[in-house]
């Protein structure tokens, strides 16, 4: 307790905890001075052209974005807790190309990382996020769920409908970083919050560490659990180290409201249930969050954000709002048209297999839910959502009984 | 530098009970080391090059155990390494190889004359002989540890070595990101490249970054000797052929290896070695002389038998699939080699080889013909 309102009047001011450890650090601090002969040297030997990665055979936005001069200006500097570039692209390096999506190829360790690193992150944010300028935009927050009309889907058609975003713990390290403390840290920060929540919102916890396999499977099957870290996007940027220390799910008795902890982000906020009512998901998506955000901020703590990258998370593909709203739905004719990618594409729309990013499309039932996430509020995706959805379903409808369809106009986003 | 772990500092703020990892479900070598108060004692020490405590243990933690043999749970990311975690791996070292005390010194011989026999293994049990051990570039960061630019210093200095090879070592380099899969493939299933790396042992420890780059092969034009680069270690340098002359193997592998040795040597640069630990290598477990000296053998009626283990152990022998360490045995052939590194010179691993698979093939034999092998059990070897 004490710790987190020091940390909170200090800011990150690390002179002032590091006074308690003053005796172990008087033998680090003899170590370093050997070893910044070492790195100095290292520095001499290994120009950063010796370090450049070979990045030929990869189609990620890092490496993209990466070019040998931004690399030799960004290599030898570290955020304040010591995280390097390197660090934050090690995943990009690892894995060339995912078979269904465009990936990112590079991940924060901490808050400043985007700053810190803005060289590199600013253009792959505008490459992932469709010409959004973090220099020049303002990223707009809207969680008023009153101001969503249309949300009710036709059940024969629309099976699940969900909205998820994340949100990370101001004054501790992401994921990748994040040492095993500042992992429970933030495990015990938010368990302690959600324990305050009441009504049809009251619900608890399951740590990872203490939950039998069946537990988990059941979990995992009911698309409630994340997956067990095998994802080699998760395992190269380091999210998967001590797994399962301080991980856990934390979800209401109605298993409508969900939150995960210490995935790829510090908690992910997850509001789901069967059938199409995605507006009373979103109501009690938006009632959660601020509730969680009331009591995180009782404690001395709050989310990070801030107006021009909107809620910061690992993944810079998740920045803005992080939002990501979408049905699973059975769209059997639409599927087969070779018009579906066009109409998707030009709704602002993306399709995944029904296991999450990393599966493919089973049958003729889709998630479908938005591309993007920066640059508009959260209600306004959420909109989106529900009159892209009811457009395919109105496609399929028409298929089916032998019309022909359109595709829509494209909906306008910022010029790239 | 890259991996995970190395912002130390930050760490330094957080008490070491809450920094301590979770090791309850834990069965490694690092797992029964490692105390709470071990742990507060070495967390805010690092190598010159920055390789903390957590970058040595981290394999460890994230993984628990292993199905077919006890891991060690931690690696070394320099030569410094094995220096400044003493207190850990010292004791990890003694449990791992048969209670070798820091003090203890290790003998090297690869002198091949001293060897006896290991030339007339039977090829219709035997199907094939292998030595392998590893050799470290002294100046250079460990594969957990290393930069992309000194990975691609070793690959080059490497390759400058082995071409200066000639008569029946003279061979090619192929580096990994230049071969085809079909080449990749083919030099997987003849036993002589390595996996790639899917196993969570050394995907955690953070060996794996930056692949393919600075990876590859080098081998002789008959395939019989051939240094692996940038795997798990610097080097690997492995001499093999079908059927059962070790001692040939042998021969070729200590020549080879010496040859080696002379041209780094020309080009200013060393082997990681001491006379405590023999040859510096990334594992703990290879430490000394790194050397496993092994058969592709046929037992399918030893393999029964019930006393099976036990004859291994007596004769400090380990069995593996034929696929390598993370595979189970096929079909009745198994993968029998030496289980010691340390403490032993080489000549005496190959030695203890030779005549425990002599044995077994006899063995072998006897129960094929419906008798008993109960005069030929063994006593364990020290």
């Amino acid at each position: 307790m004490a710790n987190s309102f020091t940390r909170m009047i200090s800011g990150r001011n690390p002179a002032v905890l590091l006074a308690v450890g003053a005796g172990s650090l008087g033998s680090g601090y003899l170590l370093t001075d050997s070893s910044s002969a070492a790195a100095a040297e290292k520095k001499r030997l290994y120009p950063p052209s010796a370090d450049f990665p070979d990045l030929r055979k990869h189609n990620n936005c890092m490496a993209s974005a990466l070019t040998p001069g931004i690399y030799a200006r960004l290599r030898d500097k570290t955020t304040p807790n010591d995280w390097t570039v390197d660090q934050c692209i090690q995943t990009g390096v690892d894995n060339p190309g995912h078979p269904f999506i465009k990936t990112v190829g590079m991940v924060a360790g901490d808050e400043e990382s985007y700053e810190v690193f803005a060289e590199l992150f600013d253009p792959v944010i505008k490459d992932r996020h469709n010409g959004y300028d973090p220099r020049t935009m303002k990223h707009p927050t809207d969680l008023d769920a009153s101001k969503v009309t249309s949300g009710m889907f036709d059940e024969r058609y629309v099976l699940s409908s969900r909205v998820r975003t994340g949100r990370s713990i101001r004054g501790l390290s992401l994921p990748p970083a994040c040492t095993r403390s500042e992992r429970r840290e933030v495990e015990r920060v938010v368990v302690t919050a959600l324990s305050g929540l009441k009504g049809d919102l009251a619900g608890r916890y399951y740590s990872l560490g203490e939950m039998s396999d069946r537990e988990q499977q059941q979990l995992i099957d009911e698309h409630f659990l994340f997956d067990k870290p095998v994802s080699p996007l998760l395992t190269a940027a380091g999210m998967a180290r001590d797994w399962p220390d301080a991980r856990g799910i934390w979800h209401n008795n109605e298993k409508n409201f969900l939150i995960w902890i210490n995935e790829e982000d510090h908690t992910r906020v997850i509001s789901m249930e069967k059938g199409g009512n995605m507006k009373r998901v979103f109501e009690r998506f938006c009632r959660g969050l601020k509730q969680v955000e009331h009591l995180i901020q009782e404690r001395g703590w709050e989310f990070m954000w801030n107006d021009r990258l909107g809620y910061i998370l690992t993944c810079p593909s998740n920045l803005g709002t992080g939002l990501r709203a979408g049905v699973h739905i059975r769209l059997p004719l639409l599927s087969r048209d070779p018009r579906f990618k066009k109409i998707l594409d030009n709704l602002r729309l993306q399709r995944r297999g029904t296991g999450g990013v990393d599966t493919a499309a089973t049958g003729d039932t889709f998630d479908i839910s938005n591309l993007d996430r920066l640059g508009k509020s959260e209600v306004e995706l959420v909109q989106l959502v529900i009159d892209g959805v009811n457009y395919l379903v109105e496609c399929e409808k028409r298929l089916e009984r032998g019309q022909d369809i359109k595709i829509p106009s494209p909906i306008s986003q910022f010029r790239k | 530098m890259p991996f995970g772990n190395t912002h130390n500092k930050l760490k330094l703020n957080y008490p070491a009970e809450e920094e301590y990892p979770d090791l309850s479900q834990h069965n490694n070598h690092m797992a029964k080391v490692l105390t709470p108060e071990m742990y507060a004692k070495l967390r805010d020490k690092e190598t010159s090059s920055g390789f903390t405590l957590d970058d040595v243990i981290q394999t460890g933690v994230d993984n628990p155990g292993h199905p077919f043999i006890m891991t060690v749970g931690c690696v070394a990311g320099d030569e410094e390494t094995y220096e400044v975690f003493k207190d850990l791996l010292d004791p990890v070292i003694e449990d791992r190889h048969g209670g070798y005390k820091p003090s203890d010194k290790h003998k090297t011989d690869l002198n091949p004359e001293n060897l006896k026999g290991g030339d007339d293994l039977d090829p219709k049990y035997v199907l094939s002989s292998r030595v392998r051990t590893g050799r470290s570039i002294r100046g250079f960061c460990l594969p957990p540890h290393c930069s992309r630019g000194e990975r691609r210093a070793i690959e080059n200095l490497s390759i400058e070595s082995l071409d200066a090879l000639e008569g029946d070592l003279k061979g090619k380099y192929y580096a990994l990101k230049n071969m085809l899969e079909e080449e990749q493939q083919q030099l997987i299933d003849d036993h002589f490249l390595f996996d790639k790396p899917v196993s969570p042992l050394l995907l955690a420890s953070g060996m794996a970054r930056d692949w393919p780059d600075g990876r590859g092969i080098w081998h002789n034009d008959n395939k019989t000797f051939l240094v692996w680069v940038n795997e798990e270690d610097h080097l690997r340098v492995i001499s093999m052929q079908t059927g059962g002359n070790m001692r040939e193997v042998f021969n070729r592998f200590c020549t080879g290896l010496a040859k080696i040795e002379a041209l780094f040597k020309e080009r200013s640069h060393e082997f990681m070695w001491n006379e405590h630990l023999g040859y510096v290598l990334t594992c703990p477990s290879n430490l000394g002389t790194g050397l496993r000296a092994g058969v592709h053998v046929k037992l399918p009626n030893l393999s029964k038998h019930d006393k099976f283990g036990k004859i291994l152990k007596n004769l400090r022998l380990q069995k593996r699939g034929t696929g390598g360490v993370d595979t189970a045995a096929v079909g009745g052939v198994f993968d029998i080699s030496n289980a010691d590194r340390l403490g032993f010179s080489e000549v005496e691993l190959v030695q203890m080889v030779v005549d425990g698979v002599k044995l077994l093939v006899d063995m072998e034999k006897r129960l094929e013909g419906g008798d008993s092998i109960d005069d030929l059990m063994p006593e364990q070897k020290q």
